[in-house]
Protein backbone atom coordinates (compact mmCIF):
# COMPACT_ATOMS: atom_id res chain seq x y z
CA UNK A 1 0.00 0.00 0.00
CA UNK A 2 3.07 2.16 -0.45
CA UNK A 3 0.77 3.97 -3.51
CA UNK A 4 -1.94 4.77 -1.18
CA UNK A 5 0.87 6.54 1.88
CA UNK A 6 2.30 8.20 -1.27
CA UNK A 7 -1.13 8.91 -2.77
CA UNK A 8 -2.35 10.63 0.93
CA UNK A 9 0.92 12.66 0.95
CA UNK A 10 0.77 14.04 -1.84
CA UNK A 11 -2.71 15.08 -1.59
CA UNK A 12 -1.64 16.82 1.92
CA UNK A 13 1.33 18.77 0.07
CA UNK A 14 -1.31 19.74 -2.92
CA UNK A 15 -3.51 20.73 0.09
CA UNK A 16 -1.21 22.80 1.80
CA UNK A 17 0.51 24.63 -0.92
CA UNK A 18 -3.59 24.80 -1.93
CA UNK A 19 -4.00 26.30 1.30
CA UNK A 20 -1.06 28.89 1.51
CA UNK A 21 -1.29 30.24 -1.99
CA UNK A 22 -4.95 30.74 -0.86
CA UNK A 23 -3.88 32.65 2.24
CA UNK A 24 -1.32 34.28 0.16
CA UNK A 25 -3.90 35.40 -2.55
CA UNK A 26 -6.40 36.48 -0.55
CA UNK A 27 -4.12 38.67 1.93
CA UNK A 28 -5.60 42.33 2.04
CA UNK A 29 -3.24 44.90 -0.62
CA UNK A 30 -3.01 48.05 0.73
CA UNK A 31 -2.48 51.28 -1.72
CA UNK A 32 1.03 51.45 -2.87
CA UNK A 33 3.72 54.35 -2.24
CA UNK A 34 3.10 55.99 -5.44
CA UNK A 35 -0.58 56.62 -5.28
CA UNK A 36 -0.86 57.62 -1.26
CA UNK A 37 1.90 60.34 -2.67
CA UNK A 38 -1.00 61.79 -4.96
CA UNK A 39 -3.22 62.42 -2.51
CA UNK A 40 -2.43 65.39 -1.63
CA UNK A 41 -4.13 67.76 0.17
CA UNK A 42 -8.46 67.62 0.04
CA UNK A 43 -10.27 70.74 -0.74
CA UNK A 44 -13.61 70.19 1.20
CA UNK A 45 -15.69 72.43 -1.71
CA UNK A 46 -14.51 69.82 -4.34
CA UNK A 47 -15.63 67.27 -2.39
CA UNK A 48 -19.25 68.06 -1.98
CA UNK A 49 -19.62 67.33 -5.32
CA UNK A 50 -17.67 63.92 -5.18
CA UNK A 51 -20.11 63.24 -2.09
CA UNK A 52 -23.28 63.55 -4.01
CA UNK A 53 -21.81 61.61 -6.62
CA UNK A 54 -20.74 59.14 -4.77
CA UNK A 55 -24.34 59.14 -2.85
CA UNK A 56 -22.44 57.95 0.24
CA UNK A 57 -25.68 59.18 1.98
CA UNK A 58 -27.74 56.84 0.57
CA UNK A 59 -26.49 54.02 2.36
CA UNK A 60 -24.95 55.56 5.41
CA UNK A 61 -27.85 58.30 6.60
CA UNK A 62 -30.14 56.50 9.01
CA UNK A 63 -32.92 55.24 7.28
CA UNK A 64 -35.32 57.61 6.73
CA UNK A 65 -33.34 60.80 7.36
CA UNK A 66 -34.21 63.71 5.53
CA UNK A 67 -32.84 67.23 5.65
CA UNK A 68 -30.08 67.78 7.00
CA UNK A 69 -30.45 65.02 8.93
CA UNK A 70 -28.83 62.97 5.72
CA UNK A 71 -25.65 64.41 6.52
CA UNK A 72 -25.87 62.31 10.16
CA UNK A 73 -24.05 59.51 8.35
CA UNK A 74 -24.72 57.15 11.23
CA UNK A 75 -25.94 53.79 9.39
CA UNK A 76 -28.11 50.96 9.86
CA UNK A 77 -30.15 50.44 6.91
CA UNK A 78 -30.70 46.95 6.79
CA UNK A 79 -29.60 46.08 2.35
CA UNK A 80 -31.18 42.26 2.39
CA UNK A 81 -29.48 40.47 -0.53
CA UNK A 82 -28.96 36.79 -1.61
CA UNK A 83 -25.74 36.44 0.44
CA UNK A 84 -27.64 37.98 3.37
CA UNK A 85 -28.22 40.93 5.03
CA UNK A 86 -25.38 44.09 4.93
CA UNK A 87 -25.81 47.14 7.19
CA UNK A 88 -23.89 50.24 6.38
CA UNK A 89 -21.83 51.28 9.48
CA UNK A 90 -21.73 54.97 10.88
CA UNK A 91 -18.73 56.68 8.55
CA UNK A 92 -19.36 60.00 10.45
CA UNK A 93 -16.49 61.77 11.97
CA UNK A 94 -17.24 60.27 15.45
CA UNK A 95 -14.35 58.92 16.50
CA UNK A 96 -15.02 55.89 18.20
CA UNK A 97 -18.00 54.57 16.14
CA UNK A 98 -17.45 56.14 12.97
CA UNK A 99 -14.42 57.42 10.91
CA UNK A 100 -13.38 60.27 12.61
CA UNK A 101 -9.64 58.80 13.66
CA UNK A 102 -9.00 57.61 10.29
CA UNK A 103 -6.08 59.02 7.89
CA UNK A 104 -6.70 60.13 4.85
CA UNK A 105 -4.26 57.20 3.89
CA UNK A 106 -6.90 55.18 5.59
CA UNK A 107 -9.55 56.38 3.76
CA UNK A 108 -8.13 55.95 0.44
CA UNK A 109 -7.32 51.93 1.32
CA UNK A 110 -10.96 52.26 2.19
CA UNK A 111 -12.17 53.79 -1.04
CA UNK A 112 -9.51 52.62 -3.94
CA UNK A 113 -8.58 48.82 -2.01
CA UNK A 114 -11.49 47.87 0.13
CA UNK A 115 -9.13 47.48 2.88
CA UNK A 116 -9.74 48.79 6.49
CA UNK A 117 -7.18 50.40 8.66
CA UNK A 118 -6.94 47.17 10.33
CA UNK A 119 -6.32 45.37 7.69
CA UNK A 120 -9.35 43.74 7.25
CA UNK A 121 -11.37 42.80 4.22
CA UNK A 122 -14.76 45.02 3.38
CA UNK A 123 -17.57 43.67 1.89
CA UNK A 124 -18.17 44.42 -1.35
CA UNK A 125 -21.60 45.72 -0.40
CA UNK A 126 -19.38 49.03 0.02
CA UNK A 127 -18.97 49.38 -3.80
CA UNK A 128 -15.16 50.07 -3.64
CA UNK A 129 -15.02 47.49 -6.78
CA UNK A 130 -16.14 50.98 -8.60
CA UNK A 131 -14.96 53.64 -6.34
CA UNK A 132 -11.31 51.86 -7.62
CA UNK A 133 -11.92 53.45 -10.44
CA UNK A 134 -11.33 56.88 -8.61
CA UNK A 135 -9.20 60.09 -8.92
CA UNK A 136 -6.78 60.27 -5.73
CA UNK A 137 -7.36 63.97 -5.92
CA UNK A 138 -11.33 63.44 -5.55
CA UNK A 139 -10.89 60.74 -2.63
CA UNK A 140 -8.38 63.43 -0.85
CA UNK A 141 -11.31 66.00 -1.32
CA UNK A 142 -14.19 63.53 -0.27
CA UNK A 143 -11.80 63.13 2.66
CA UNK A 144 -11.93 66.83 3.61
CA UNK A 145 -15.35 67.40 2.84
CA UNK A 146 -16.24 64.09 5.09
CA UNK A 147 -14.70 65.95 7.88
CA UNK A 148 -16.65 68.56 7.89
CA UNK A 149 -19.87 66.41 8.31
CA UNK A 150 -21.17 65.93 11.74
CA UNK A 151 -20.18 63.45 14.36
CA UNK A 152 -22.77 60.92 15.25
CA UNK A 153 -22.11 58.40 17.82
CA UNK A 154 -23.97 55.17 17.53
CA UNK A 155 -22.62 51.81 15.99
CA UNK A 156 -24.49 50.23 13.44
CA UNK A 157 -25.80 46.29 13.94
CA UNK A 158 -23.38 43.97 12.61
CA UNK A 159 -23.65 42.36 8.73
CA UNK A 160 -25.65 39.04 9.03
CA UNK A 161 -24.63 37.05 6.75
CA UNK A 162 -24.44 32.73 5.93
CA UNK A 163 -21.81 31.00 5.51
CA UNK A 164 -19.27 30.95 3.50
CA UNK A 165 -19.83 34.57 3.39
CA UNK A 166 -18.68 34.97 6.73
CA UNK A 167 -15.28 34.39 6.01
CA UNK A 168 -13.91 37.97 5.33
CA UNK A 169 -10.67 36.61 4.12
CA UNK A 170 -12.22 34.86 0.78
CA UNK A 171 -12.69 38.68 -0.48
CA UNK A 172 -9.35 38.67 -0.91
CA UNK A 173 -9.96 36.23 -3.86
CA UNK A 174 -12.54 37.55 -5.09
CA UNK A 175 -10.48 40.83 -5.39
CA UNK A 176 -8.18 38.97 -7.69
CA UNK A 177 -11.02 38.73 -9.93
CA UNK A 178 -13.09 41.71 -9.97
CA UNK A 179 -11.04 45.05 -8.49
CA UNK A 180 -9.44 46.86 -10.76
CA UNK A 181 -8.86 50.64 -11.39
CA UNK A 182 -9.24 50.05 -15.13
CA UNK A 183 -12.31 51.65 -16.99
CA UNK A 184 -15.12 49.35 -17.89
CA UNK A 185 -15.49 50.85 -21.39
CA UNK A 186 -12.71 51.28 -23.66
CA UNK A 187 -13.51 54.35 -25.55
CA UNK A 188 -11.48 55.11 -28.47
CA UNK A 189 -8.99 58.11 -28.91
CA UNK A 190 -10.75 61.44 -29.70
CA UNK A 191 -13.77 60.49 -27.67
CA UNK A 192 -15.25 63.72 -26.71
CA UNK A 193 -13.90 65.44 -23.01
CA UNK A 194 -17.63 65.35 -21.86
CA UNK A 195 -18.10 61.23 -22.64
CA UNK A 196 -15.04 60.83 -20.76
CA UNK A 197 -16.38 62.84 -17.85
CA UNK A 198 -19.67 60.84 -17.90
CA UNK A 199 -17.35 57.52 -18.10
CA UNK A 200 -15.78 58.76 -14.79
CA UNK A 201 -19.10 59.53 -12.99
CA UNK A 202 -21.01 56.91 -14.21
CA UNK A 203 -18.19 54.39 -13.47
CA UNK A 204 -16.25 55.73 -10.51
CA UNK A 205 -17.94 57.57 -8.03
CA UNK A 206 -21.44 57.56 -8.72
CA UNK A 207 -21.14 53.24 -9.44
CA UNK A 208 -24.11 52.74 -11.43
CA UNK A 209 -23.28 49.67 -12.14
CA UNK A 210 -23.64 47.99 -9.16
CA UNK A 211 -27.33 47.98 -9.39
CA UNK A 212 -27.97 48.47 -13.44
CA UNK A 213 -25.77 45.24 -14.31
CA UNK A 214 -26.21 41.56 -13.54
CA UNK A 215 -23.65 39.53 -11.39
CA UNK A 216 -22.49 36.18 -11.85
CA UNK A 217 -22.58 33.57 -9.30
CA UNK A 218 -19.81 34.85 -6.86
CA UNK A 219 -21.59 38.65 -7.22
CA UNK A 220 -19.33 40.07 -9.28
CA UNK A 221 -20.65 42.39 -12.47
CA UNK A 222 -21.05 41.16 -15.36
CA UNK A 223 -18.94 43.01 -17.41
CA UNK A 224 -20.14 41.74 -20.78
CA UNK A 225 -23.70 43.12 -19.69
CA UNK A 226 -22.35 46.42 -18.71
CA UNK A 227 -25.57 48.76 -17.69
CA UNK A 228 -28.31 46.13 -19.11
CA UNK A 229 -30.35 45.42 -15.90
CA UNK A 230 -30.51 43.31 -13.18
CA UNK A 231 -33.06 41.76 -11.07
CA UNK A 232 -32.35 44.05 -8.12
CA UNK A 233 -29.64 42.18 -5.79
CA UNK A 234 -31.71 44.61 -2.55
CA UNK A 235 -35.03 44.72 -2.08
CA UNK A 236 -37.56 43.28 -4.89
CA UNK A 237 -38.10 44.00 -8.65
CA UNK A 238 -35.99 44.81 -11.43
CA UNK A 239 -33.51 47.91 -11.73
CA UNK A 240 -33.54 48.82 -15.36
CA UNK A 241 -31.39 48.29 -18.95
CA UNK A 242 -29.56 52.06 -18.88
CA UNK A 243 -28.40 51.10 -22.42
CA UNK A 244 -29.32 52.29 -25.56
CA UNK A 245 -31.05 48.53 -26.19
CA UNK A 246 -33.16 49.43 -23.24
CA UNK A 247 -36.90 50.06 -23.34
CA UNK A 248 -36.91 52.69 -20.50
CA UNK A 249 -34.40 55.26 -22.45
CA UNK A 250 -34.10 53.91 -26.02
CA UNK A 251 -36.05 57.02 -27.04
CA UNK A 252 -34.69 59.42 -24.27
CA UNK A 253 -32.14 62.27 -25.29
CA UNK A 254 -29.32 63.26 -23.36
CA UNK A 255 -31.51 66.59 -22.40
CA UNK A 256 -34.09 64.10 -21.58
CA UNK A 257 -31.38 62.19 -19.28
CA UNK A 258 -30.28 64.71 -17.51
CA UNK A 259 -33.12 66.17 -16.71
CA UNK A 260 -34.60 62.74 -15.19
CA UNK A 261 -31.25 63.17 -12.84
CA UNK A 262 -32.11 66.71 -11.85
CA UNK A 263 -36.30 66.89 -11.79
CA UNK A 264 -36.93 62.83 -11.67
CA UNK A 265 -39.61 63.10 -14.40
CA UNK A 266 -39.12 60.46 -17.03
CA UNK A 267 -39.73 62.39 -20.43
CA UNK A 268 -43.57 60.71 -20.47
CA UNK A 269 -43.97 62.34 -16.87
CA UNK A 270 -43.61 59.21 -14.76
CA UNK A 271 -41.58 59.96 -12.12
CA UNK A 272 -38.50 58.40 -10.82
CA UNK A 273 -38.81 55.19 -7.99
CA UNK A 274 -37.77 52.44 -5.68
CA UNK A 275 -34.09 53.09 -4.80
CA UNK A 276 -33.43 55.40 -7.71
CA UNK A 277 -35.43 58.28 -5.75
CA UNK A 278 -32.44 58.50 -3.38
CA UNK A 279 -29.59 58.55 -6.42
CA UNK A 280 -31.61 60.86 -8.26
CA UNK A 281 -31.81 62.99 -5.33
CA UNK A 282 -28.18 63.03 -5.00
CA UNK A 283 -27.70 63.57 -8.91
CA UNK A 284 -29.86 66.61 -8.43
CA UNK A 285 -26.96 68.27 -6.21
CA UNK A 286 -24.24 68.27 -9.21
CA UNK A 287 -24.35 70.39 -11.90
CA UNK A 288 -25.65 70.48 -15.18
CA UNK A 289 -22.55 69.62 -17.19
CA UNK A 290 -22.16 66.62 -14.90
CA UNK A 291 -25.50 65.39 -15.67
CA UNK A 292 -24.98 66.31 -19.44
CA UNK A 293 -21.50 64.01 -18.97
CA UNK A 294 -23.51 61.26 -17.44
CA UNK A 295 -26.60 61.39 -20.55
CA UNK A 296 -23.98 61.40 -23.59
CA UNK A 297 -21.58 58.68 -21.62
CA UNK A 298 -24.73 56.34 -21.37
CA UNK A 299 -25.66 57.16 -25.10
CA UNK A 300 -22.26 55.95 -25.94
CA UNK A 301 -22.08 52.80 -24.06
CA UNK A 302 -22.32 48.95 -25.91
CA UNK A 303 -26.09 48.67 -26.29
CA UNK A 304 -27.52 45.30 -24.29
CA UNK A 305 -30.84 43.62 -24.25
CA UNK A 306 -32.14 43.68 -20.94
CA UNK A 307 -30.24 41.83 -17.73
CA UNK A 308 -33.31 40.26 -16.37
CA UNK A 309 -35.98 37.87 -17.76
CA UNK A 310 -39.37 39.15 -19.36
CA UNK A 311 -42.02 40.33 -17.10
CA UNK A 312 -44.33 37.28 -16.45
CA UNK A 313 -48.13 37.63 -18.10
CA UNK A 314 -50.47 38.76 -15.17
CA UNK A 315 -52.41 35.27 -14.36
CA UNK B 1 -86.38 35.68 2.84
CA UNK B 2 -87.40 38.87 0.61
CA UNK B 3 -85.38 40.50 3.06
CA UNK B 4 -82.36 38.27 2.78
CA UNK B 5 -82.38 38.34 -1.22
CA UNK B 6 -81.93 42.01 -1.08
CA UNK B 7 -79.54 42.10 1.27
CA UNK B 8 -77.50 39.44 -1.11
CA UNK B 9 -78.06 41.37 -4.42
CA UNK B 10 -77.24 44.83 -2.51
CA UNK B 11 -73.49 42.69 -0.84
CA UNK B 12 -72.96 41.87 -4.20
CA UNK B 13 -73.67 44.73 -5.90
CA UNK B 14 -71.56 46.55 -3.66
CA UNK B 15 -68.67 44.16 -4.10
CA UNK B 16 -68.97 44.80 -8.08
CA UNK B 17 -68.46 48.30 -7.70
CA UNK B 18 -65.38 47.79 -5.10
CA UNK B 19 -64.45 45.02 -7.07
CA UNK B 20 -65.18 46.42 -10.29
CA UNK B 21 -61.46 46.94 -11.63
CA UNK B 22 -59.04 48.56 -9.17
CA UNK B 23 -55.89 48.42 -10.88
CA UNK B 24 -57.37 49.83 -14.45
CA UNK B 25 -59.02 53.08 -11.89
CA UNK B 26 -55.78 53.78 -10.41
CA UNK B 27 -53.15 53.12 -13.28
CA UNK B 28 -55.99 55.75 -15.41
CA UNK B 29 -55.29 58.30 -12.55
CA UNK B 30 -51.81 58.45 -12.30
CA UNK B 31 -51.32 58.30 -15.99
CA UNK B 32 -53.47 61.46 -16.16
CA UNK B 33 -51.61 62.88 -12.58
CA UNK B 34 -48.39 62.36 -15.15
CA UNK B 35 -49.84 64.27 -17.86
CA UNK B 36 -50.52 66.94 -15.67
CA UNK B 37 -47.85 67.37 -13.99
CA UNK B 38 -45.92 67.08 -17.96
CA UNK B 39 -47.96 70.20 -19.29
CA UNK B 40 -45.83 71.97 -16.03
CA UNK B 41 -42.65 70.64 -16.65
CA UNK B 42 -42.97 71.97 -20.23
CA UNK B 43 -43.50 75.23 -19.35
CA UNK B 44 -40.80 75.43 -16.23
CA UNK B 45 -38.33 73.62 -18.99
CA UNK B 46 -39.18 76.77 -21.27
CA UNK B 47 -41.04 74.91 -23.27
CA UNK B 48 -44.18 76.34 -23.58
CA UNK B 49 -44.92 80.30 -22.15
CA UNK B 50 -45.79 80.85 -18.73
CA UNK B 51 -49.55 81.33 -18.60
CA UNK B 52 -50.51 81.99 -15.13
CA UNK B 53 -54.51 81.22 -15.70
CA UNK B 54 -53.06 77.86 -17.61
CA UNK B 55 -51.46 77.10 -15.23
CA UNK B 56 -53.58 77.58 -12.19
CA UNK B 57 -56.16 75.45 -14.30
CA UNK B 58 -53.25 72.58 -14.67
CA UNK B 59 -52.73 72.94 -10.85
CA UNK B 60 -56.50 72.60 -10.41
CA UNK B 61 -56.66 69.45 -12.27
CA UNK B 62 -54.11 68.22 -10.21
CA UNK B 63 -55.85 68.70 -6.93
CA UNK B 64 -59.04 67.47 -8.38
CA UNK B 65 -57.01 64.27 -10.03
CA UNK B 66 -55.81 63.73 -6.07
CA UNK B 67 -59.37 63.96 -4.50
CA UNK B 68 -60.31 60.83 -6.22
CA UNK B 69 -57.26 59.00 -5.34
CA UNK B 70 -59.00 57.13 -2.72
CA UNK B 71 -56.70 54.61 -1.73
CA UNK B 72 -58.94 52.11 0.31
CA UNK B 73 -60.74 51.58 -2.79
CA UNK B 74 -58.16 51.93 -5.08
CA UNK B 75 -56.08 49.77 -3.34
CA UNK B 76 -58.31 46.74 -2.06
CA UNK B 77 -56.96 43.69 -0.45
CA UNK B 78 -56.12 40.93 -3.37
CA UNK B 79 -55.22 43.86 -6.10
CA UNK B 80 -51.59 43.47 -5.65
CA UNK B 81 -52.08 40.41 -8.07
CA UNK B 82 -51.90 40.49 -11.90
CA UNK B 83 -50.54 43.44 -14.20
CA UNK B 84 -49.83 45.85 -11.34
CA UNK B 85 -46.85 47.66 -10.33
CA UNK B 86 -48.03 48.36 -6.57
CA UNK B 87 -45.63 47.13 -4.07
CA UNK B 88 -46.47 44.45 -1.51
CA UNK B 89 -46.12 47.35 1.25
CA UNK B 90 -48.63 48.96 0.59
CA UNK B 91 -50.80 46.41 2.11
CA UNK B 92 -48.08 46.13 4.81
CA UNK B 93 -47.90 49.77 5.64
CA UNK B 94 -52.11 51.58 4.20
CA UNK B 95 -51.21 53.93 6.90
CA UNK B 96 -48.10 55.43 5.38
CA UNK B 97 -48.89 54.65 2.01
CA UNK B 98 -52.45 56.91 2.90
CA UNK B 99 -50.08 59.74 4.84
CA UNK B 100 -47.77 59.82 0.96
CA UNK B 101 -51.02 60.29 -0.91
CA UNK B 102 -52.81 62.96 1.66
CA UNK B 103 -49.38 64.63 1.68
CA UNK B 104 -49.31 64.73 -2.37
CA UNK B 105 -53.36 66.12 -2.11
CA UNK B 106 -52.11 68.85 0.65
CA UNK B 107 -49.36 70.57 -1.49
CA UNK B 108 -51.89 70.45 -4.74
CA UNK B 109 -54.00 72.23 -2.00
CA UNK B 110 -51.42 74.93 -1.17
CA UNK B 111 -50.21 75.53 -4.97
CA UNK B 112 -54.21 75.92 -5.64
CA UNK B 113 -54.09 78.26 -2.93
CA UNK B 114 -51.06 80.62 -3.85
CA UNK B 115 -50.82 80.20 -7.74
CA UNK B 116 -47.32 80.51 -9.08
CA UNK B 117 -47.01 84.41 -10.71
CA UNK B 118 -43.82 83.74 -12.64
CA UNK B 119 -41.83 80.30 -14.19
CA UNK B 120 -39.59 80.41 -10.84
CA UNK B 121 -42.60 80.31 -8.49
CA UNK B 122 -44.07 77.41 -10.45
CA UNK B 123 -40.49 75.37 -10.53
CA UNK B 124 -40.28 75.75 -6.85
CA UNK B 125 -43.98 73.82 -6.48
CA UNK B 126 -43.57 71.29 -8.74
CA UNK B 127 -40.28 70.47 -7.11
CA UNK B 128 -42.23 69.86 -3.97
CA UNK B 129 -44.73 68.10 -6.04
CA UNK B 130 -42.55 65.67 -8.10
CA UNK B 131 -40.81 65.46 -4.84
CA UNK B 132 -44.17 63.65 -3.55
CA UNK B 133 -44.02 61.33 -6.52
CA UNK B 134 -40.81 60.12 -6.01
CA UNK B 135 -41.06 59.53 -2.50
CA UNK B 136 -44.14 57.42 -2.60
CA UNK B 137 -43.15 55.47 -5.69
CA UNK B 138 -39.36 55.21 -3.55
CA UNK B 139 -41.53 52.63 -1.48
CA UNK B 140 -44.83 51.79 -2.65
CA UNK B 141 -43.55 50.60 -6.45
CA UNK B 142 -42.06 48.25 -7.82
CA UNK B 143 -40.43 47.97 -11.32
CA UNK B 144 -40.88 44.74 -12.86
CA UNK B 145 -39.55 45.16 -16.28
Amino acid sequence: MAWLKKLAGAVVVLGGAAAAAGWFLSAPVRLDAGTVAQLGPGDAAKGKRIFYAGGCTSCHAKPGAEGDARLQLVGGLELKTPFGTFVPPNISQDHKDGIGAWSEEDFANAMLKGVSPSGEHFYPAFPYASYARMKPADIADLYAFMKTLPAVAGKAPDHRLSFPFTIRRGIGLWKLLYLSPEPVIALPNGTPDKVLAGRYLVEGPGHCGECHTPRDIAGGVKKSEWLAGAVAAEGSGVVPNITSDGKSIKSWSEADIANYLETGFTPDFDSVGGAMVEVQRNMAQLTADDRAAIAAYLKAVPAHPNGYPARKPAS
Amino acid sequence: MRKLVIAISMLAFAGSVAYADPVQDRQALMKERGKLAGQLSKVVKGEEDFDAAAVLKTLQALQANAEKFDVEKLFPAGSDKGDTTAAPKIWEDMAGFKADEDKFLANTKAAVASPPGDVDGLKAQLNTLGGDCGACHQSYRVKKS
